[in-house]
């Protein structure tokens, strides 16, 4: 806070933080929004930098022998460790599922690392790894490797796993935010916010109630079928911690394009548009984890918005936007009234509003 | 969603932007005074499709915006005590104080955590009885029958663990702090719609027969808006000055009578300090003695000490409606909502913010003057 003159504001009124604004890491920094984005850049980049993790995509690619294998990793910490329609085991693998399918990888394997804090249930414990178990059938992936350590109490809230996985991209598919061209269209697989409402309601202090269930699922079919429909994909993304319009925002972004939503054309439910105008969210920003967004040659998109539909976890996918110049990078909200605004990413945390 | 989507319809909205049109010959400056209000215009743009002879200033309605900073200190210097719990609602918490804001204090190993009603602290108090729960109470009238609801419970279930900060205010003097200044260009009132389902619209008539301004309670929607609007306007080229009610649907002349009677129990009208308008006579509520005993700053022995806020931040001239947040040299630049130098850039309530996250640069306050 440049410039504040403190006057009059005794030594006892001090803040225990003794660096300045920005030095401790908080909350805001894990949302996915602005804060997550400097520290990545700040921290982890020059210090891990190398051409593969730089792109920041969901999964990395690699060449081994004559195959395309994608991996990837993503911690789960979520709070409660059950919520309606799942629990932090199912979400942990249909989490990593999802970043190796929209890459376009087949998944072939997955680790899961548990940490674990003393005084956790083991009927607790049993029944998430049971539902792991469930999921990775689900997928049609197995949990290859694993990991347990045990912290004490108050070290962690009851259990958190890490997830990594290997997938094989077949021949043919190419996929990469570069390949965004002007014209391309918008697709979003169904409802939007879901999850992180779903969550919400379960979450100890705002309890309410819903019939809103999360939608965590695995994307790998859904995406197999996209790619067999015909129609150019050229990217997709699964928009998880953020919502969607945090990742339009990377890959307008990532591909230097001007990307408009139509405000009116994307599907949120009641259920869950009413409590965000509750909580004073906005759906777009809230957490899916059932659902990809997809970038694809307009010419196209008919097809693999048939293909999506015919898929249970597609049946309400629709058109959201369009990409309609370069020159950006820029993504635009366009209203029910005609009016367009910028949409950005989240400066920290979406915070609950007072009135 | 019922009583959402006919309030956000399209062809209403259009309508009412016409019947204005043909209504208005001149141009007028009215002030919404509810930061929910400015979101809402901001959000759908609505400013951009008024005529050009409306020009829409942003009150000071925001009540994390207008919460004087040793306020915030003292929450602040309250939650890094052992043993006590400071809760208060999300927005607050990154509201910058003289060194930091509660968001930090946390991160420093405060006990900060944000709750959706005071009634949620209370709660929390009676399950943690060894703990001091603080609850950090900000807001108008709209959220201060809740707070008074949480003191009157505890008084009632003797909780001897909790407490509150009551920096709670009250929207008429700041209407009459606006329309005194004798810089003072606003000549009609959105009045906040919520704050009157509780408080009623009747002490409002002083102020229009005094000032001889039109005030219309309004809602929250964009149809709300452009009716309040409309109304506004018919008022002001009639040469008329009155309270009118638009938000039927919510506000009773009355208001709640309940909630009025346990805010009238629970606490007294005392002068405070806002943040950019300065001290303001009667504009604050207070525990009153009766319950004094669940006052923090008395329970804890704070003592009050002025803290100055940055002198950058202009946040007084747009709480006032004399400054677009736009026009403010800080805006975007060394004043953004990931580092916020005052409070409008902070809250989702915020003039400031509101018009950053609509993606108004600094540049556009030129750009507007061209559009019109």
């Amino acid at each position: 806070m440049s410039g504040s003159d403190r006057n009059g504001s005794p030594a006892s009124l001090g803040c225990p933080v003794p660096t300045r604004k920005g030095e401790v890491i908080v909350l805001g920094h894990g949302s996915g929004g602005r804060l997550t984005s400097e520290l990545v850049n700040r921290v982890f980049l020059p210090a891990l930098s190398n051409p593969l993790l730089d792109c920041l995509n969901d999964s990395a690619e690699v060449q081994v022998g004559t195959s395309r294998v994608v991996f990837t990793t993503d911690s789960f910490v979520v709070n409660p460790l059950r919520f309606p329609g799942g629990d932090i085991g199912s979400l942990a693998v249909n989490g990593t599922v999802n970043d190796l399918a929209v890459a376009g990888g087949r998944p072939i394997g997955l680790s899961a690392a548990f940490i674990l804090e003393e005084g956790l249930p083991i009927a607790e414990l049993e029944a998430i790894v049971q539902s792991m178990r469930r999921a990775a059938d689900r997928a049609g992936v197995a949990v290859i490797a694993a990991d347990t350590k045990v912290v004490e109490h108050g070290k962690a809230d009851g259990l958190f796993i890490t997830t990594s996985g290997i997938g094989v991209v077949a021949g043919g598919i190419e996929l990469g935010a570069e390949r965004i061209q002007v014209g391309d269209a918008v697709l979003v697989s169904g409802p939007i916010g879901d999850h992180g409402i779903a969550v919400m309601s379960a979450r100890e202090g705002l309890e309410f109630q819903t019939t809103t269930v999360s939608d965590s699922a695995p994307l790998n079919g859904l995406v197999s079928r996209m790619l067999e429909s015909g129609g150019a994909i050229r990217c997709m993304r699964d928009p998880t911690r953020g919502g969607v319009a945090t990742v339009i925002n990377e890959l307008a972004k990532s591909s230097g394009v001007e990307i408009v939503i139509e405000e009116t054309a994307v599907p949120v439910r009641n259920g869950v548009r009413a409590a965000c105008e509750i909580l004073g969210l906005d759906p777009l920003y809230v957490a899916c984890e059932g659902r990809l967004v997809a970038i694809v040659d307009s010419a196209g998109a008919e097809q693999v918005l048939a293909a999506m539909r015919h898929h249970p976890l597609g049946g309400s996918s629709c058109r959201i936007g369009a990409v309609i110049r370069s020159g950006g990078p820029r993504v635009l909200l366009r209203t029910a009234f005609g009016t367009t605004r910028p949409l950005d990413v989240l400066a920290g945390a979406q915070l609950p509003r007072i009135c | 969603m019922k009583f959402l989507d006919e309030f956000r319809d399209a062809a209403a909205v259009r309508t009412l932007l016409e019947r204005i049109r043909a209504t208005i010959t001149r141009p007028w400056i009215i002030m919404e005074v509810c930061g929910g209000q400015t979101h809402t215009i901001v959000h759908y743009g609505l400013d951009e499709l008024l005529p050009r002879e409306v020009t829409l200033v942003h009150g000071p309605g925001c009540p994390v915006c207008v919460t004087p900073i040793e306020m915030i200190d003292f929450a602040i210097e309250l939650s890094t005590r052992q043993g006590l719990t400071l809760c208060s609602f999300g927005d607050m918490l990154r509201v910058p104080g003289s060194t930091c804001d509660l968001f930090d204090a946390r991160a420093a190993g405060a006990d900060v955590r944000v709750v959706y009603s005071p009634l949620d602290a209370l709660d929390l108090a009676r399950r943690e009885p060894m703990r001091e729960v603080v609850f950090f109470a900000v807001g108008f009238e709209t959220t201060a029958p809740t707070t008074a609801m949480a003191v009157h419970q505890a008084a009632r279930l003797k909780v001897p663990n909790f407490s509150v900060i009551v920096a709670h205010v009250r929207v008429p003097p700041a209407i009459e702090a606006i329309l005194s200044a004798d810089d003072n260009r606003v000549q009609g009132f959105l009045a906040a719609g919520h704050v009157c389902t509780v408080m009623g619209i009747d002490e409002y008539w002083p102020l229009v027969e005094r000032f001889k301004v039109p005030i219309v309670v309004t809602g929250f929607e964009p149809v709300d808006l452009l009716q309040g609007v409309e109304m506004c306007v018919a008022q002001l080229e009639q040469g008329r000055a009155e309270v009118e009610n638009q938000y039927a649907r919510s506000v009773r002349n009355a208001g709640n009578v309940t909630a009025r009677d346990l805010l009238a129990e629970v606490f007294i009208f005392v002068d405070r300090r806002w943040r950019g308008l300065d001290t303001l006579p009667k504009s604050a509520l207070s525990l009153s003695d009766r319950y004094a005993a669940y006052d923090a700053i008395r329970r804890f022995g704070l003592t009050q000490a002025r803290a100055n806020e940055p002198m950058e931040c202009r946040a007084g001239e747009v709480l006032r409606g004399l400054l677009k947040p736009t026009q403010c040299p800080a805006f975007g630049s060394s004043c953004t909502p990931d580092h916020p130098l005052g409070a409008p850039m902070v809250s989702s309530e915020g003039a400031c913010a509101a018009y950053f996250r609509a993606g108004r640069l600094a540049t556009a306050a030129a750009e507007e003057t061209e559009a019109k």
